[in-house]
């Protein structure tokens, strides 16, 4: 049983506009009187998908399912993808470009965070089509 | 200690998010690589950095900080300073080095 669907464009290549899908859900989960820290994990695991969508994917999609007993984001790019999952989730490998890590990005800390704060994980990607991923945040513990 | 409280003793000015200036402060990151802090900032945090845009307004609201401090001076962005009086999170400026801020800071946390 969902409580909530929620449905957001992230625009490509827009650093200022980034962040607000997951600023907009943690608004949402705070009002549903969500746990403050199932709200944190979510809140920062949507921003790194979100920022790694604007930065490497030229913009996508997320979807947020939300009930009381967990959120589910699924983010979805049509960038480039991802050449090596394995290689991608080590903490610390980036291939932000300069421009990026000078706004403050580009730590290959974004898909360990994302790993680190979600109970579930799975990333679907090709290179040339793009890349889906799927996290949940279960709400008690 | 309150934001607005440590601001006085350290002579730090407000750049923005003045009306959060309530909030209690309980610890205290450095740090300038966003995804980095994000991992490790925790609420109620003094967060020092060198960052003034907007996603680290983003960054401060997603972790919770209690204020940010830009350090050495570092500049804060128009769009930035916004965000920050939106969200009401305080943006401090010091002239110091985000070693001495953080030695500074670790006098008043609880
Ligand atoms: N949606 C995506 N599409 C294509 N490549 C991606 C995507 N997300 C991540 N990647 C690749 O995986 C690498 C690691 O991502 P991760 O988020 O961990 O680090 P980062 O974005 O480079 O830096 P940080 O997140 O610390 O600012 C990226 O540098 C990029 O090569
Ligand atoms: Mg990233």
């Amino acid at each position: 049983m969902s409580m909530l669907s929620l449905k957001y464009v992230v625009p490509g290549d827009d650093f200022t506009r980034a962040g607000e899908a997951s600023s907009d859900v943690k608004h949402k989960l705070k009002q549903l009187g969500y746990d403050s820290k199932a709200i944190r994990r979510v809140a920062i695991a949507m921003y790194e998908g979100e920022i790694n969508m604007v930065i490497h994917a030229g913009g996508g999609e997320a979807f947020v399912e939300i009930s009381p007993e967990e959120v589910e984001i699924q983010l979805v790019d049509h960038g480039p993808g991802i050449p090596d999952v394995e290689k991608a989730m080590q903490a610390g490998y980036s291939t932000a470009p300069d421009n990026v890590r000078s706004l403050g990005f580009g730590a290959g800390m974004g898909l360990p965070n994302i790993k680190k704060y979600t109970d579930e994980l799975k990333i679907d990607t090709e290179v040339g089509k793009g890349t889906t991923l799927t996290m949940k945040v279960f709400a008690g513990h | 200690m309150t934001v607005k409280e440590l601001a006085e003793k350290l002579g730090m000015t407000f750049l923005a998010g003045e009306s959060g200036g309530d909030r209690e402060i309980e610890g205290c990151y450095v740090g300038d690589l966003l995804s980095w802090v994000m991992a490790r900032a925790e609420s109620g945090d003094v967060w020092i950095t060198v960052m003034g845009n907007v996603n680290a307004i983003a960054v401060a609201s997603l972790t919770d900080s209690a204020c940010i401090v830009l350090a050495e001076s570092a500049g804060l962005d128009q769009d930035a300073k916004e965000r920050a009086d939106q969200q009401e999170i305080p943006v401090l400026a010091t002239e110091k080095d985000s070693f001495a801020t953080a030695v500074a800071v670790a006098g008043y946390l609880p």
